[in-house]
């Protein structure tokens, strides 16, 4: 679908026959020689890091020589994978079976940064800017970077695979974002920022005379100190200054970095997990990835409640279980009644989510679905991650 | 108005509070401002409009924040997307003993607009305001400029704060609120959030800006404030949960309750639940038990429900194990449970019953 062509509606399909998607073959995707990046998205809380650790264990031991690259795993699971050590750089994992080969890293975000500053800039440059208060806030705590460094970090990945063939699949958890749209944008912003008026104003009185910025130039100097003050305004034009030359480089790979996602090799998953919110963010991105023309290889919905046994409906176990309360009250009525109860939660429940589901893929034909039911617990071992990848398979 | 007036309104409007304050089943009393936080998934905002409702007893009124433009609030009350505006939205939950309920309003904040109302209310900018808008200062302010955003966000929340209700004045009047509910971004980032001055630190060591900011810190650092965490009985939330009460706690912002979401259904006790496991029940006994029900009981379906039950109690085995954490982390804890055909306007009512029963609210 692109942004020409109008949404489908619910009436895409006929009223009575609920849709269903066709299913996701994941084997076929992680195992197909010209898949060498694949993206996990999606809203907070849905499993994707989970999803997207599972997918990588599951391609080494078909065998391809895999990188996950995680954003924030849970401490148990990045033990079990041995990153626990936030130390940016890919290790090998113990443990993995047959032919191929697991490497997983955690995210720094920070260290990313840092590592490009110093690639990009001379010794003494490279500290002054360090140093700035405006870089150290921007690097460690700024809202939208780690989406920036997790592009950047897909991007040099990409690059040593390229240059040394270390590896020939790349699996990339992105960021919690606040929504979907931050990941996406992150390289394009960047560009457009560092291509904006406003740091061409901050650079100008640096590089030339400042009347070429027109009259409105004073006007702002003269708010903006009122504003932050004219400290604040010395610091961010020094960091601003120092940065410059390091602009052009990051702008050329923000650039590269969207072509790269953009390109057949890649292949995007959305993850998403059986409720109206993430659901609703996994169709943005759906809406989004196919606007911005990213290949879009189907959708994850993890936590999907079990199916109940036999045909009792919930209304039958409710109306059921009203009765046995009415009745005799006795040990084995209330174990019953609590059976029915149960039995009508689960069936409301998984009602419910096909609904959801149904929807979805009415309002989006085409996307291959796979649904992952819930696990009793958490995944943190390699075995968890296998159990994992077989349920995503088994469509 | 000068960042330093702002600072002396609120601390009149704190001493108002003091003066009011009545007896109370709350166990907030003092807190104006209640900040709801969350991993994904954990159903925050269900929770925060949830308290909102509850809040909005007899005569009160009471303003939900949302400020990740997600629209939650519009859709959770079926409403149209909320502008940049104060807005009823629903009538709050009615007292038991009868009163006229109260109202919940609710504000959608963005970070854009908060600055361009910011400017014209402390700079009087006029045509510089508009030079800043031309030249993409707004845009990299609210974009880009690190923390520059959550001062904006955080300072419009203050703004309705500080406005406290006056005794006596009638519900028409726009003035103020009894309470606000902030619809805050998740766990993991909300210390980094609320700690403005903390984010501006090193960045801007005096101006205009860092005052502002200071003034902001001391609401919510002040007892009108409480953070509360909303969880899942699930691992990854509850350690989330108990790392973010340590951050909160580490950068002095007051912590409010627990709100465990989500929980299961506990028609089965732990007796049951263990004959269940052992599979020492008697599968007859409960046929015939279905019988007398009026279920027939085809082939299947006893072992079929005894296993649905077995899968329920490996569940609550785990989420008992959670909860045992949970009540470790040294807050209130509230419970609400799961809601198995799906939330709407009236099962959000059901929630805020239980709040205000359990005390939050």
């Amino acid at each position: 679908m692109t942004r020409d062509t109008a949404r489908m509606g619910p009436l895409a399909t006929a009223p009575g026959t609920p849709a269903t998607a066709a299913a996701l073959d994941i084997d076929a995707l992680i195992t197909d020689p010209t898949t060498h990046i694949l993206v996990c998205c999606g809203s907070g809380g849905v499993g994707k890091t989970t999803t997207s650790a599972a997918l990588a264990l599951r391609a080494a031991e078909l065998g391809r020589k895999v990188v996950v690259l995680t954003i924030d795993p849970a401490r148990r699971l990045a033990q079990s994978m041995g990153i626990e050590q936030l130390d940016n750089t890919p290790r090998p994992v113990p443990g993995v079976d047959g032919s191929g080969s697991l490497d997983a890293m955690m995210l720094d975000m920070k260290s990313t940064f840092d590592e490009v500053v110093l690639a990009q800039a001379g010794p003494e440059k490279a500290k002054a800017i360090l140093e700035n208060p405006f870089y150290i806030a921007l690097s460690s705590s700024f809202a939208g970077t780690q989406e920036y460094m997790a592009m950047e970090k897909l991007g040099q990945l990409h690059r040593d695979s390229q240059e040394q063939g270390t590896w020939d699949l790349i699996v990339v958890d992105t960021p919690p974002s606040r929504n979907a749209l931050d990941f996406l944008d992150a390289p394009e912003r960047l560009s457009s920022f560092l291509d904006g008026r406003f740091i061409r104003l901050l650079l100008a009185p640096a590089k030339g005379p400042a009347r070429v910025m027109g009259a409105g130039f004073s006007l702002v100097v003269n708010a903006l100190t009122k504003i932050i003050g004219a400290q604040v305004l010395t610091d961010l034009k020094m960091f601003v200054t120092a940065f410059d030359t390091l602009f052009g480089g990051f702008r050329q790979r923000a650039q590269q970095t969207y072509a790269l996602l953009q390109h057949r090799g890649t292949a995007f998953l959305v993850v998403a997990a059986p409720e109206p919110d993430a659901l609703r963010e996994a169709a943005y991105f759906v809406e989004r990835l196919t606007g911005d023309r990213m290949p879009l290889a189907g959708l994850v919905v993890n936590r999907a409640s079990p199916m109940p046994t036999g045909d009792l409906s919930a209304d039958a176990a409710m109306a059921a279980a009203e009765k046995l309360r009415a009745g005799q009250p006795g040990d084995v009525s209330e174990l019953t009644a609590g059976l029915l109860r149960l039995h009508a939660d689960r069936v409301r429940i998984v009602e419910r989510e096909r609904v959801l589901r149904s929807r979805f893929a009415s309002a989006h034909p085409g996307v291959a679905t796979a649904v992952v039911p819930a696990l009793a617990s958490d995944v943190h071992d390699l075995d968890g991650l296998r159990r994992v990848g077989q349920l995503l398979a088994d469509q | 108005m000068t960042p330093t007036t702002l600072l002396r309104t609120m601390d009149t409007a704190s001493a108002r509070t003091a003066n009011l304050e009545r007896v109370s089943k709350t166990d907030w009393p003092r807190v104006r401002l209640h900040v709801v936080t969350g991993k994904g998934g954990t159903g925050k905002s269900t929770v925060a409009a949830a308290l909102a409702l509850a809040l909005a007893s007899t005569g009160k009124r009471v303003l939900l924040c949302e400020v990740e433009g997600r629209q939650g609030i519009a859709q959770l009350f079926d409403v149209p997307p909320l502008p940049y505006e104060e807005r009823r939205i629903a009538a709050g939950l009615p007292s038991p003993d009868g009163g006229q309920p109260g109202e919940v309003h609710a504000l959608h904040i963005d970070a854009e607009s908060a600055f361009l109302e910011y400017l014209s209310m402390y700079y009087k900018l006029g045509r510089a305001g508009k030079a800043l808008d031309r030249f993409g200062v707004i845009e990299f302010a609210t974009t880009i400029a690190p923390g520059v955003r959550d001062v904006l966000l955080t300072g419009k929340v203050f703004e309705a704060a500080k406005t406290q209700r006056r005794k006596g004045t009638s519900s028409k009047d726009r003035l103020g609120y009894d309470a606000i509910v902030l619809d805050a971004p998740p766990t993991g980032r909300i210390t980094q959030f609320l700690n403005v001055n903390g984010e501006l630190a090193g960045l801007a060591k005096v101006g205009p800006v860092k005052a502002q900011a200071d003034t902001v810190m001391t609401l919510f650092r002040s007892p009108q404030t409480a953070v509360h965490l909303v969880t899942v009985l699930e691992e990854m939330p509850v350690q989330e949960t108990a790392d973010g009460i340590a951050e909160l706690h580490a950068a002095d912002l007051p912590v409010g309750g627990v709100i465990v979401n989500l929980v299961r259904p506990r028609d089965l006790d732990a007796e049951d639940l263990t004959a269940i496991t052992d599979d020492t029940v008697d599968h007859a006994a409960i046929a015939t038990e279905l019988a007398s029900a009026g279920v027939t009981p085809g082939a299947g379906l006893v072992s079929g429900l005894l296993a649905e039950a077995r899968d329920h109690a490996e569940r609550r085995a785990l989420e008992d194990s959670q909860r045992a954490l949970v009540n470790e982390m040294g807050t209130k804890v509230y419970e609400l449970g799961r809601i198995a055909g799906g939330l709407d306007l009236g099962a959000l009512y059901e929630l805020a019953g239980s709040l205000r029963e359990q005390g939050l609210a």
